[in-house]
């Protein structure tokens, strides 16, 4: 594979795009950006699938983050095989989980007719990006044992020189065709999330948590007091 | 005192005919959209019935409203908590399912088919995916008590009623109905705008008018779990949530709403209450039985000179106030107290008032096969109508049939009243001692009946002016503006860099 293309210009472009992209996107069009539910047409399916796929996510997600913040708690957790092995359980029955959820989903969208009406072609763009993130991710975990110590040695790394601005492919390029897919599936999908319903994710309403239930807006007022 | 006024409205239910006309105003002005089909922002139910979408009264199913919490209140479904848990999946949600799926039929087909041996038919296609489709629900199927073993059985208001009283019901001779129009309630402790993540569901300051900012909308779609009358719709299309916006832009010019300009029984009336707002929480939240009672108490009465000097300095203007002075609704729901809002349980203070059916209720048929409605035999009749008491109480009081009893007795010694004057064939004293029981004057009777059938349209829909010249003081220096109209209203003209 073209290891520069691929592991130098792709993330660099992926993170202009996500930072640009999103900015630009908030800025003019922030109340655009929602998950596009389609929960009104069609409800019992996406039970199913909607939650354990974004609850799986969400700890694949801090589970990737903490091997990349923090690589040697996750070596020194490592050092004992039990907790090894639970470790890799635990996130590989996650991604488990993900997969079935997103299964599911895509199934959802396949067999309900009310759906077609309100897919893209960016929706199918997801989930293209998501089955390829997700099963790279589970044949890497089952195939390349152990992922969890690995990813610490050799990706964090490699990451941490991409953020410094001075990325090391070496080690990168050397890695088994499955495990770059991965790695490029997900620069895709970072650089993609300002252009799908992926950003969704990033306009959670937090403000809601402390503001007061009822919301009273006045044209004009001219209270004496 | 936070004096705030509200325009509500009281829907008599006695004079609704079940024509739908208002609803087709409705649909015809606002809701005739792709993604909109199925919301009926102003729909008519028969009641009993199970309503539009299906069970809508059901709140262990669809978890909508207020709940008492100690002393204060929580949203039944959602909210800052239980929102986070329902984050991926909106469990209580109706779907497309519970309401129904729109339809067409395919008209140019009776044009363009080719000749043949078969006449074309107009074949009904759905407007969500454009296929054919077989229609097998629509809002108002349960019209007229139709196909009442699915609906008009299933309702939710017969939880109450003895397995008796709802045989005494339905029996087919004695089959009892009423017409039930509902729009957006316009409440003054909204369940949606309290669940909207987003911000976008508001209340505005000047007349109370519930909206949801299309631009802020962002589909989390907690309003439609939260709002228990089912008033908040989803878009499909847009992705966004709407609801009635009570025809804004013609209350802001001073004309009534669609629904309510177009009604043929003239069955609807509008009107300003002011009521104190800094009162609103212990008053959502106090008991269940006290719901009724303390709601209507937190109206306050615009001739009181206390209260209006008060209203101004909360910045109500003269001609609100005024507006207030002649309200229909503050006379139906406070100066005669015939009306009550719509299931007060659900704690969102509701600003539309139904004043009491009271044929159905009372109408019995005697031996002789005869509708049997004058006489003082009635009053015997009230403890075992033909429609339960506890069904109304069931709808409008949450439970407490004394508040409806008394209600229907003044309406009935109106009806007394105006017999005797116009026909003539009941004694005076038979009228006094219904009235005395009623505890209304001759007087009192002959406004209600004014108001009831003969009101013009100025009567029936007292508006007050929107003032959005003072909307417009607040935000600029109109003199700067000045011959500048039509001008820079949505973007500034502005030279290029």
């Amino acid at each position: 594979m073209n290891g520069v293309f691929f592991f130098i210009v792709l993330p660099y472009l992926a993170t202009l795009s996500l930072l640009l992209g999103s900015i630009y996107r908030y800025r003019f069009s922030g109340y655009q950006v929602s998950s596009l539910s389609s929960q009104f047409l069609e409800s019992k399916q996406l039970y199913f699938g909607s939650r354990p796929f974004h609850w799986g996510l969400i700890f694949l997600f801090f589970g990737h983050l903490a091997a990349f913040l923090t690589p040697r708690a996750v070596l020194a957790w490592n050092q004992v095989p039990l907790r090894l092995y639970i470790l890799e359980f635990t996130a590989f029955a996650f991604g488990f989980i993900v997969l079935a959820g997103l299964i599911l989903l895509i199934l959802r969208r396949i067999k309900t007719k009310r759906l077609r009406v309100v897919t893209t072609w960016m929706d199918i763009f997801v989930y293209i990006i998501l089955l390829t993130q997700v099963v790279t991710g589970l044949w890497t975990a089952f195939f390349f044992r152990w992922g969890s110590s690995w990813f610490a040695l050799v990706l964090t790394p490699y990451l941490r020189s991409v953020f410094k601005l001075n990325p090391e492919i070496a080690a990168v390029s050397q890695l088994p065709v499955a495990v770059q897919i991965h790695i490029i599936s997900a620069f895709i999908l970072i650089g993609m999330i300002p252009f799908t319903r992926f950003m969704h994710f990033l306009v959670y309403p937090f403000t809601y948590l402390w503001r007061p239930y009822q919301q009273v807006i006045w044209n004009y007022r001219n209270t004496k007091n | 005192m936070d004096i705030r006024s509200q325009i509500s409205m009281v829907f008599h239910l006695d004079k609704c005919i079940g024509c739908h006309t208002c609803s087709i105003a409705c649909k015809n002005t606002w809701t005739d959209r792709k993604g909109a089909e199925y919301m009926w922002w102003n729909n008519v139910e028969t009641k009993p019935g199970t309503g539009y979408p299906g069970k809508w009264e059901d709140q262990e199913a669809y978890k909508g409203g207020w709940e008492k919490n100690g002393d204060s209140l929580k949203l039944k479904g959602v909210g800052k908590v239980k929102g986070l848990k329902k984050m991926f999946h909106n469990t209580h949600m109706p779907t497309m399912d519970n309401y129904y799926e729109p339809w067409t039929y395919q008209y140019e087909k009776l044009f363009d088919s080719p000749e043949g041996d078969d006449q074309p038919t107009a074949e009904p296609v759905s407007l969500v995916t454009g296929e054919k489709m077989t229609p097998k629900a629509g809002p108002n199927w349960d019209d007229d008590l139709g196909g009442s073993p699915e609906y008009a059985r299933n309702d939710v208001n017969l939880k109450d009623l003895s397995p008796a009283e709802r045989e005494t019901m339905f029996q087919l001779e004695r089959m009892v109905m009423f017409y039930l129009p509902r729009i957006c309630n316009h409440c003054l402790n909204p369940a949606c705008v309290a669940a909207c993540p987003s911000g976008a569901i508001y209340k505005r300051g000047e007349d109370g008018i519930v909206l949801v900012n299309q631009e802020r909308c962002r589909a989390w779609r907690m309003c439609v779990t939260a709002c228990p009358y089912k008033k908040v719709y989803f878009n499909w299309h847009t992705g966004k949530s709407e609801k009635c916006i009570l025809c804004y832009p013609r209350l802001e010019t001073g004309q009534a709403p669609a629904c309510m300009h177009s009604c043929v029984g003239r069955i609807r009336y509008l009107g300003v209450m002011l009521y104190d707002a800094d009162r609103l929480k212990e008053v959502a939240s106090c008991d269940e039985k006290d719901l009724v009672k303390k709601q209507l108490d937190l109206y306050l009465d615009p001739n009181d000179p206390e209260v209006i000097a008060a209203a101004k300095t909360c910045g109500i203007p003269d001609s609100t106030i005024e507006a207030a002075q002649k309200s229909p609704v503050w006379k139906y729901v406070k100066e005669w107290g015939v009306a009550l809002p719509l299931h007060p349980e659900f704690r969102t203070l509701p600003s539309l008032f139904y004043v009491m059916p009271l044929l159905p209720a009372m109408a019995q048929i005697n031996d002789d096969n005869n509708y049997h409605n004058v006489g003082s035999a009635l009053w015997d009749d009230m403890d075992n109508p033909r429609l339960p008491l506890k069904y109304l109480a069931s709808l409008f009081s949450a439970g407490d049939t004394t508040i409806i009893g008394n209600i229907l007795k003044k309406l009935m010694s109106v009806r007394q009243y105006r017999r005797a004057v116009t026909v003539g064939d009941i004694s005076w004293d038979d009228v006094d001692k219904i009235m005395l029981e009623s505890g209304l004057t001759p007087d009192v009777a002959e406004d209600i009946y004014r108001l009831t059938s003969l009101a013009r349209l100025e009567e029936r829909f007292v508006i007050p002016p929107a003032h959005r010249e003072e909307a417009i003081e607040m935000m600029e220096e109109t003199h700067i503006h000045k011959g500048s109209t039509g001008f820079g209203f949505m973007k500034k003209p502005k030279r290029g860099l």
